[in-house]
């Protein structure tokens, strides 16, 4: 593994209920050529006092990128997405939306909340992996993230 | 299969806009349509389709410098993404800082992506390879503001 451009390893944030796409993105990105940890939260409740660090997550290292699924229980993607870029201290962590949804109405909604891009999610195991290589390249590798406020 | 899309470039420096427009040419999975800009008034000019440039399209995407003559990159950046007809289009800013205070501030304006520019043709390549496979085969693209419906592109091509 390689340290990443932006000098040292990256923080993700994965927020999905499916425990085997969970599992699969986290696989992926284990294989990665740059330095990564993933932590994973279950639903979108979660996700928010992950990123506050409340609660059982009071020791959470604020992520570097987020990859948030829509459709979660108790809290719901979408009101995730807003909440985190409304807030002046986390809207600027990138969020990628990474959802079986193709639906013309959620690609608009995201983007309307400064969703930082849309990702459908294959069904097809292979194009899956592919899809989360895709992102590791595009993300970890050629966008310069912003840092972590001290 | 190319997919159509309509790409605006915000740049003044001349070389750099060339470099730009060869990579992306170069890249054969998009049969891109690259309409280049050279400052901030300008820019903002093209997405009111104001003066000049009434008739022009709107862009599926948006690739922004920084350090622009009449309007800087950040104001072009707030202005677009304070709009609720432009909002929705991804900006991706491409410039030569790496000054933090840039990233951070571009991501708080809710820019999409932040790039520092490669310095020669092959890195640029490599980038907009990863960027069109990125845009083409994985990221759904909301459609230009004006239109109602969102097509996702690469659809019904």
């Amino acid at each position: 593994m390689t340290p990443s451009p932006n000098g040292r390893p990256i923080d993700i944030l994965l927020v999905e209920d499916n425990a085997g796409d969970a599992r699969l993105t986290v696989e992926a990105l284990r294989e990665s050529k740059v330095s990564n940890s993933v932590s994973v939260v279950k639903d979108g409740v979660q996700a928010i006092a992950y990123l506050r660090g409340r609660g059982e997550f009071a020791d959470a290292t604020r992520p570097d990128l987020i990859l948030l699924d829509l459709n979660l229980p108790r809290k719901d993607g979408r009101e995730v997405l807003a909440e985190i870029k409304e807030d002046d201290d986390l809207k600027r962590i990138p969020v990628v939306v990474l959802t079986t949804s193709q639906a013309e109405q959620d690609i608009l909604r995201a983007y309307d909340l400064h969703a930082n891009c849309f990702i459908t999610k294959p069904a097809d195991l292979e194009q899956f992996l592919k899809v989360v290589r895709t992102i590791e390249d595009f993300w970890l590798t050629i966008v310069k993230l912003p840092k972590e406020r001290r | 299969m190319s997919v159509d899309i309509k790409i605006l470039l915000v740049e003044d420096n001349a070389a750099d806009a060339r470099l730009f427009a060869e990579a992306l040419k170069g890249d054969t999975t998009m049969d891109a349509d690259l309409t280049v800009v050279k400052d901030g008034e300008e820019a903002l000019d093209y997405l009111y389709k104001r003066g000049r440039h009434a008739g022009a399209t709107s862009p599926h995407m948006i690739f922004l410098d920084l350090n622009l003559p009449k309007r800087s990159g950040h104001e072009v950046l707030e202005k677009i993404k304070s709009d609720e007809d432009l909002k929705r289009t991804p900006v991706v800013v491409l410039t030569t800082s790496r000054s933090p205070d840039d990233v951070n501030r571009s991501y708080e304006l809710y820019a999409n992506a932040y790039l520092t520019k490669p310095s020669d043709l092959e890195q640029f390549l490599k980038v907009m390879e990863a960027m069109s496979y990125l845009l083409t085969s994985v990221t759904k693209l909301p459609e230009p503001a004006q239109s109602a419906a969102a097509v996702p592109i690469g659809e019904g091509n």
